[in-house]
């Protein structure tokens, strides 16, 4: 329950709307206690003295109270009701910011699925804590006090009676609230976990549908939607002991208030219109009671849900590096110095995907980089803009070590096109700007659509202005590979980062992609991922990389002549025992 | 999220050409509002309520008995004070005795059926929760790919996550406030005609007002909340989209963008959510108002005839008690109606997307595929006469003969657009064709139920996505009861089982957790092995090399070639590496076959497929 504290520097801009309410809540409610009171005099005073004016009288005040209580009820809504969805849009807002900045090592280890319902489900759940249980925990407790204190003026001993089954509520309440926490805590998870077979299902879908597969997919969300119907059950359980408690408790109390009372009226020691009023202010606390069991589940379910926001919030955002950078030292292109990278939540004692990587990549010069499958390729590019943060050793470009830069700068100074082209839900030509810091226009657009030849939208239906994406026109593999590569070019950035750009282009397309690419690369410094001879023939020089670490460098004549693995990975053809590692060409690493 | 997620995939059959697809400003996927058929929400909460008749009856009867013993306390007040009080004064104590171990009774069964009731309430709420996941869940699987091209993940989320949510706060609180309102409304009224004839007709009197605010009410708050729902929906998608892509996202400085337009969208939801808000507070400050007068009035009438002697003290104390109590659960029936149309709205949509036929439908009398022919796996595909086009005209395929016979191998190529992708997913029924049939083994496609046309189809695309769980488990997704043994076995030959051997814990590693990150190239050699362990007699591989490097390229061909041998095979490939395997190639253009032959034969030629040979080989060099 502590951790909803942390829910305050989101409800600061809105404390004083909030209190107001809490305030005005209060308020109606004591207007209501007042009624009963004012039944009380009706029946005793005007009612059995027969003063007709007396009972206008009464009947006017218990109006006024009426109308005030009405309006009260609605000034603490109207008062809540912008500020609060504030909140939740506040706190939705700060976790995609937030997300956003989180390094891409967090994202790898959690599915989209777990935080897309932190950022519904658990934040709408939080919105209704600040508009019900928060205000009414407290406008309730108060309207008990205070009803208890009318009470116990009414008649001490009665209000005795009323208030013994306080304590043994109490210990249930504190009990309930340990054992729902745990279970809220497991079906809100549970909840996440859901929401990542639904996102798998349909992202994989392609894959469920073409082996057939739909049957067993249902299945699975079928034993996971039951596991969370068990969960919830045990839930709806502890929450029906406790309204059980809750209902049962005060009731008895009020029965026996009533007896004792009874037997006072008979006895004359207490007057009817004193008992009426005082069943009346003890019925009129049966809710403010009652509702205290829920209130709690719902309080506990918020504190999860806070629980669950901030495990994401806490999590430590990428520093936005060094702002000022250091002074270009020389001209002298990008090089890896002695690079290891394990992935941070790699098994203690793994060896690392990159063990020990040098790489010289002169000024304007363009580095194909080849290696087996999974040697770590992506891995090497991925650290160039900073996605990840090396182990150890250190990348300079034109002297200048990339920790050094702030991550703005270096990613300014370095463009990267994916092996996985994603596009957004924007216009093709945003997409492709995305490059720029929106300096580029009309004709760097067409300039860098021309590289990839990526032409074809032109005749797209709004052309440049079409939308693609999640939200817009799907396009072919290949379309988008060429759209990714405008992005990259579209800025001509100082350093070029291609991860095997021209893998779902046709023969012809690749061609003419790679007579455009070859002057854009002419005085860019690059480097290329590349599985085939054609990629590879772009780039001045190729890099090996293999067991960890850089194997050979030279040209592609060279290493195909000189290099059994670089032969083998070029042709397929089994030239030999592979070499490996101890290719005798590492003096060609530098 | 992590390395193995691809994309939200969108893939359509390569298409250069434009008027494939408009996404017209009036397309209700643009807006999010699917067509629901009318009376198809309260046609579906029926459906999901019908099957549970015996349950929700017994669930109301406890709550009814509930409401009736939690009533009878002011009954047994105003007994106690007109009785037991004048008999006590005559040392008569039985009433007053009476009255103690009624109300005591009563607390306790109260409590007990209170108790009950929850419980029996959640059992029928996570029913029908389950059943309606399970139903939006096994829909979405039945569409078509086409369909989840343009619903968006996003969407579908959000229909099984915050849709589901808000009709279950309807089943959790918003039932059991229904009930309880309608009940104490009943009681009570009767009550208070029972107790006094006039007072329990102004009583009932103030339900007139009271009703006519409750509509307009719904009326206004509906608008409100199909805005809501929608708004919400636009949130998740961008949501999603942003995590999903989350290295381009980082790489090209999106964030501050970002930022703005998911707090565009965010702005939009915040909005309509606060006037749901609001018009709650309006509804509960009216409906307020007409009941605190009636209360007033009743009072002042009450206390007259008290006056006049024509009404007993006693009974105007229970009515005044029993009015305070008419009046609460007002509240209530405002959130009850909150929930309410909180959950039409989701609802509604829920029911748009069930009411989506499957553009692929299920056949009505499905049939088997004949017995296999030799003792080779493969099968005899025919296109006959096909064509195919998208919605918005622009036809793809216009009219199509192809038959492929059983145990060839065929490689289609031909430039981005031709049509190749579209060839693919007819043949695997992503798609069904707008004329003509596609055959196999002289079986309609559309006639094979989904487990048999999967024992003859299988497809492999160039996006291999990795499902959560171990590499064996989605290995098996070729053939769910496939054993270890089977499952190593299509690795090795497939040449994924180094790679998979050298991860953490091997075949038992977690896609998505430590260490498991694979590339691109890896997974496709995983979605190879699935294709492999799904032996089926016709395979498909739609790019399904594009990130191999050429060793494992290599690998796959070979283990197609003794694997896969005797299957009927189409491969589509932008490297002509592939083709060298081929029994026979296909050069496509503009949805049309401009070149048939084996590959020597057609290299030696002087047709394209020679030039793009030719320029493949330079390319090698």
């Amino acid at each position: 329950m502590r951790t909803l504290l942390r829910l305050w520097p989101y409800v600061r801009p809105v404390r004083a709307r909030l209190f107001s309410a809490a305030f005005v809540a209060i308020l109606a409610s004591c207007v209501g206690l007042v009624i009963p009171l004012v039944l009380k005099w009706l029946v005793d005073g005007p009612v059995a003295d027969h003063d007709p004016g007396g009972v206008w009288l009464g009947a006017l005040f218990l109006l006024l109270l009426g109308f005030t209580e009405a309006l009260l009820f609605g000034l603490r809504r109207w008062l809540v009701a912008r500020p609060l969805s504030h909140v939740e849009a506040s706190m939705r807002a700060a976790l995609y910011r937030h997300l956003q900045r989180l390094p891409v090592a967090f994202h790898d280890r959690w599915a989209s699925g777990q935080l897309l319902s932190r950022g519904t489900t658990d934040l709408m759940l939080l919105r209704q804590f600040l508009a019900f249980p928060l205000t009414f925990l407290l406008v309730n407790g108060v309207t008990i006090l205070v009803g208890v204190v009318i009470m116990l003026l009414q008649d001490w001993t009665l209000g005795l009676v009323v208030l013994g089954p306080a304590v043994p509520l109490m210990v249930t309440c504190v009990i309930f609230e340990k054992r729902y926490a745990k279970v809220a805590r497991l079906a809100q998870d549970q909840v996440g976990d859901l929401t990542t077979v639904v996102e798998e299902s349909v992202l994989g879908i392609r894959v469920i549908k073409g082996f057939g597969r739909h049957r067993s997919q249902a299945r699975a969300f079928r034993e996971l939607s039951g596991t969370l119907r068990g969960t919830e059950l045990r839930k709806a359980r502890l929450l029906a002991t406790i309204w059980g408690v809750i209902v049962t408790l005060p009731e008895v109390a009020i029965g026996a208030a009533l007896v004792v009372g009874v037997a006072q009226v008979a006895d004359g020691a207490l007057s009817a219109g004193t008992l009426v009023a005082f069943l009346s202010t003890a019925l009129a606390l049966r809710w403010p009671v009652e509702s205290i069991g829920f209130l709690l589940a719902m309080s506990q379910e918020a504190a999860t849900a806070t629980e669950r926001y901030f495990e994401v919030m806490d999590e430590g955002v990428e520093d936005p590096g060094a702002a000022a950078a250091a002074p270009n030292a020389e001209d002298e292109g990008l090089r890896f110095d002695n690079v290891r990278f394990r992935y941070p939540d790699a098994p203690p004692g793994s060896a690392p995907v990159l063990d020990g990587v040098t790489l010289h990549i002169r000024p304007g010069e363009s580095m194909a980089l080849v290696g087996a499958t999974g040697s770590g390729k992506t891995t090497l590019t991925a650290l160039i803009p900073r996605l990840y943060e090396l182990t150890s050793g250190r990348i300079t470009l034109d002297g200048v070590d990339i920790a050094a830069l702030s991550r703005e700068a270096l990613r300014t100074k370095v463009a990267v096109a994916f092996e996985e082209p994603t596009l957004f839900s924007a216009g093709v030509g945003d997409n492709v700007l995305m490059g720029t810091d929106g300096t580029a226009g009309e004709r760097e657009l067409e300039r860098a659509l021309s590289v990839a030849q990526a032409d074809f939208v032109h005749a797209l239906p709004q052309g440049t202005q079409t939308r693609v994406g999640e939200q817009g026109l799907s396009l072919s593999g290949g379309q988008r590979q060429r759209l990714a590569l405008a992005r990259a070019v579209v800025g001509q950035p100082e350093f070029l980062v291609l991860d095997d750009p021209l893998s779902a282009l046709d023969v012809h397309t690749e061609a003419a992609v790679e007579a455009a690419l070859r002057q854009v690369l002419a005085d860019t410094t690059a480097l290329i991922v590349a599985h085939r001879p054609s990629t590879v023939l772009l780039a001045d020089r190729v890099a090996l990389l293999s067991g960890g670490r850089i194997t050979a460098v030279g040209t592609h004549q060279e290493l195909l002549r000189s290099n059994a693995e670089y032969a083998h990975l070029m042709s397929g053809e089994q030239s030999g025992e592979q070499s490996g590692e101890q290719s005798g060409q590492e003096e060609g690493a530098r | 999220m992590t390395a193995a997620t691809t994309t939200p995939a969108d893939e359509k059959p390569d298409d250069d050409r434009p008027g494939a697809r408009t996404p017209a400003t009036g397309d209700p996927f643009d807006q999010d509002v699917l067509p629901t058929p009318p009376g198809a929400t309260a046609a579906l909460l029926r459906s999901l309520l019908a099957p549970r008749k015996a349950r929700v009856t017994v669930t109301t009867l406890l709550l009814l008995l509930q409401q009736a013993v939690v009533q009878a306390g002011p009954l047994l007040v105003a007994y106690a004070i007109d009785r037991a009080v004048p008999a006590f004064r005559a040392q008569d104590h039985g009433p007053l005795i009476a009255v103690g171990a009624g109300y005591l009774a009563c607390a306790l069964a109260a409590g007990g059926l209170q108790f009950a009731f929850v419980a029996a309430a959640a059992r029928v709420s996570q029913d029908v929760l389950l059943d309606l996941r399970g139903r939006i869940f096994r829909h979405a699987q039945a569409l078509s790919v086409d369909f989840h091209e343009r619903y968006t993940s996003g969407r579908l989320i959000s229909r099984s996550t915050t849709d589901v949510e808000s009709l279950r706060e309807l089943l959790d609180e918003g039932l059991q406030e229904l009930v309880t309102v309608v009940l104490s409304f009943v009681y009570i009224s009767a009550m208070l005609l029972w107790l006094d004839l006039g007072l329990g007709g102004v009583a009932m009197a103030s339900f007139v007002p009271l009703y006519a605010l409750v509509r307009l009410y719904q009326r206004r708050a509906g608008r409100v909340y199909r805005a809501r729902s929608t708004a919400i929906a636009a949130v998740i998608v961008k949501f999603v989209e942003t995590m999903n892509g989350i290295r381009p996202v980082r790489a090209f400085r999106r964030e501050a963008v970002n930022d703005t337009d998911f707090g565009a969208l965010n702005h939009r939801h915040e909005r309509t959510n606060g006037d749901a808000l609001l018009e709650m507070a309006r509804y509960v400050t009216g409906s307020r108002l007409v009941a605190n007068t009636a209360v007033a009035a009743i009072v002042l009438w009450g206390a007259y005839r008290v006056a006049d002697g024509t009404l007993a003290l006693g009974v105007l104390a229970a009515a005044v008690l029993y009015l305070r109590r008419l009046y609460d659960p007002i509240d209530r029936l405002g959130m009850f109606l909150n929930s309410y149309q909180s959950a039409a709205a989701s609802l509604e949509k829920i029911a748009g997307l069930l009411a989506q036929a499957p553009s692929v439908p299920a056949p009505e009398t499905p049939r088997q595929l004949p017995p296999l022919a030799s003792e080779h796996p493969g099968r005899e595909v025919v296109f006959d006469g096909v064509r195919f086009g998208y919605r918005t005209g622009g036809e793809v395929l216009p009219r199509f003969d192809l038959t492929v016979p059983a145990g060839q191998t065929v490689a289609v190529v031909g430039s981005t657009g031709a049509g190749k992708s579209t060839l693919a997913k007819l043949l695997a029924r992503f798609y069904d064709p707008s004329g003509g049939r596609v055959l196999l083994d002289g079986v309609d496609l559309r006639d094979l139920a989904v487990p048999e046309l999967r024992r003859g189809v299988v497809m492999v695309t160039q996006e291999a996505f990795l499902f959560s769980g171990t590499v064996a488990e989605n290995i098996a997704i070729g053939r769910p009861d496939a054993r270890r043994e089977e499952i190593e076995r299509a690795a090795k030959e497939i040449g994924a089982h180094d790679f998979i051997s050298a991860l953490p814990d091997g075949y038992d590693t977690d896609v998505r957790k430590r260490g498991g990150r694979i590339s691109a190239g890896q997974r496709q050699l995983v979605a190879f092995a699935r294709a492999l362990l799904a032996d089926p007699a016709v395979l498909i591989l739609d790019e399904a090399t594009s990130s191999l490097d050429i060793p494992g390229e290599r690998a796959v061909q070979r283990a197609m070639a003794t694997v896969l041998k005797g299957r009927t095979a189409v491969v589509i490939a932008h490297r002509l590496s592939t083709v060298e395997i081929a029994d026979r190639v296909l050069v496509m253009e503009h949805g049309r076959i401009v070149e048939d032959g084996e590959p020597a034969e057609l290299i030696a030629g002087t047709g394209r497929f020679a030039d793009l040979h030719r320029a493949w080989r330079d390319s090698l060099a």
